[in-house]
């Protein structure tokens, strides 16, 4: 299993491949396509992340000392954004997800679109799977 | 005929290019951008009129005090009010509403009911659902069709001895719709309720009679009408203003204070405990200067050209929907394309240079009754442009192309 670094670093590289924002918004859109959709019993009120414009849910298992997150965003972008977090942390352990920096997002050339002060909610999905991992550690210690 | 390129040189802020592209900018709603010299007029306040005022006996003490009295009275002949002492300055309408309402809490009975639209700003719901906890008066909502447009035959319904407040919007901010804000005093005013008008949106767009439409309170934000943020007006009829409890305790609210008994000011500075915002008062004349030097009807039949044309336009697009179709419309348009999400649309135009606004707009029971996650809504002031339509049309068909 890579690590998240390795994992960030092959997202960096593959949004390096594209120059132009528009590419890059259309390789979003179809990661935002293509995420696996979350069980729909899991799209619950509960799991609904605020501070989003668009409406994101956000489940998370413990399956074999590893946090494996589903998500779900009724905006293709955000569900982008999300696809891309989900890749990073999904199937690692709480304590690395805990650990984990975030700055591949300034690096994969989006800053302006993923700011955290933007309306996209991306530092409230961020917390809420460390709030998950967290959570996890807790429970086994 | 006004020129409309004579009108934009004087907006620096519309000048300038946005990931590239010369700025379209449709968020009037929001915040219109301000002009030279309202901008002068703030730098003219700092640089040399600054003082507190209502205070010192110095020179630019009553230099200060003048120019922020002038503003009043400007705001007061806007507003066609009786007496100088019926306007408040507030920060803005989130605190006008908050004032009167906060002051009702206090004059509300229980089983008392206070009425507002289904179309409000969250500003216009939030403080009376506030004032309804701490009193025990009932919050009852007029409900609207599905073009926007409010229910009268279940206003009047409504409406009953025990009605004490009726708060609407003059102009929906997420619709656009313009609500029949005299015929509906009229109707509150029979059976003794009192009506607030939140004019946010109308301030930049309409005249604003409150004698015309006989208004117990009525309120505009500066920031919406060319002017400063920070600033904004309330008007309140003379008797009622009276009766109403003050909304802060300080300074310059007061007549006389002792530790046993302290007795307040009178109108308008009951109401306007602390040190203002100064310049923004002052710089608000300057702001309802440049709009009526234009003229209101001026802007209007110019408005309501570009209101129809985009209307138009954006029609052309395959899968365009219009959220609020009243007849009687001005300022924004509001819209989605296909389920397409706006938040995708909106990201995509800013990236085209077009400023827009997408989600609920602060109006989350007006997107709850159309059962959607909220708009895309196109807001207009004097100095936009067809062209700058075009490239809104342009944008939302490129974001479509590349959405769907
Ligand atoms: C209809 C309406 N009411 C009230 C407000 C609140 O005004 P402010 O934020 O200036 O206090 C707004 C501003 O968005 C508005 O559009």
């Amino acid at each position: 299993m890579s690590t998240i670094k390795n994992i960030q670093n092959d997202i960096v590289e593959e949004f390096d491949m594209f120059d132009e924002w528009m590419e890059k918004y259309e390789h979003l859109i179809d990661l935002g396509k293509s995420l696996p959709l979350i069980d729909a019993k899991h799209k619950t009120t509960e799991n609904i992340i605020n501070g989003c414009q668009s409406r994101v849910w956000l489940h998370a298992d413990f399956e074999q000392d590893k946090v494996v997150f589903t998500a779900d965003s009724d905006a293709i972008m955000t569900k982008g954004i999300i696809g891309l977090l989900v890749r990073t942390f999904s199937n690692q352990s709480p304590q690395d997800i805990v650990d984990a920096d975030t700055s591949f997002i300034d690096k994969i050339g989006l800053k302006d679109q993923l700011s955290p002060t933007r309306a996209n909610g991306l530092l409230s999905m961020v917390k809420q799977m460390k709030i998950y991992a967290y959570a996890f550690l807790a429970k086994n210690q | 005929m006004i020129s409309i390129e004579k009108i934009r040189a004087q907006f620096p802020a519309l000048n300038q290019k946005v990931h590239g592209h010369p700025l379209v900018y449709l968020d009037n709603g929001a915040t219109t951008h301000k002009p030279q010299q309202v901008i002068d007029a703030i730098s003219h306040y700092y640089s040399i009129q600054n003082s507190n005022i209502h205070r010192g006996v110095h020179y630019l003490s009553q230099q200060a005090t003048d120019a922020y009295e002038a503003s009043r009275e400007t705001v007061r002949k806007h507003f066609n009010a009786t007496h100088l002492h019926e306007i408040i300055f507030t920060k803005g309408n989130t605190e006008a509403i908050n004032l009167v309402a906060n002051g009702y809490s206090k004059l509300l009975n229980k089983g008392e009911e206070v009425l507002v639209s289904a179309m409000e700003h969250h500003s216009n719901i939030v403080p009376w659902q506030m004032a309804c906890q701490n009193s025990g008066a009932i919050l009852k909502v007029i409900p609207m069709d599905k073009d926007g447009v409010l229910d009268m035959d279940a206003y009047k319904n409504l409406l009953n001895s025990k009605t004490k407040m009726v708060a609407v919007n003059h102009i929906s901010n997420a619709l656009g719709t313009i609500n029949p804000v005299k015929e509906m005093c009229t109707l509150a005013h029979q059976v003794g309720a009192k009506v607030l008008i939140d004019g946010a949106q109308a301030g930049p767009h309409c005249f604003i009679d409150v004698k015309e439409i006989d208004a117990d309170y009525y309120c505009i934000s500066g920031h919406k009408v060319y002017g400063p943020t920070g600033i904004g007006a309330l008007y309140g009829k003379e008797e009622l203003l009276r009766e109403l409890p003050p909304y802060q305790g300080g300074g310059e609210m007061i007549a006389t204070v002792s530790f046993e008994k302290t007795t307040y000011a009178d109108l308008p500075h009951k109401f306007e405990a602390g040190t203002p915002n100064i310049a923004g008062g002052v710089a608000l004349k300057y702001a309802i200067d440049w709009i009526n030097e234009i003229g209101i009807d001026n802007i209007q039949k110019y408005e309501k050209e570009l209101l129809d044309y985009a209307h138009q336009q954006l029609a052309t697009i395959e899968g365009m929907r219009f959220i609020g179709q009243a007849k009687e419309k001005a300022g924004a348009v509001s819209f989605l394309v296909n389920d397409i999400h706006p938040y995708d649309i909106g990201m995509i135009l800013d990236k085209l240079g077009i400023a827009v606004r997408t989600g609920h707009h602060c109006a989350q029971p007006v997107m709850d009754a159309f059962e959607i996650p909220g708009t895309i809504r196109a807001s207009f002031a004097v100095y936009n442009t067809k062209e700058e339509i075009d490239r809104l049309v342009e944008g939302v068909k490129k974001a479509k192309s590349m959405l769907e």
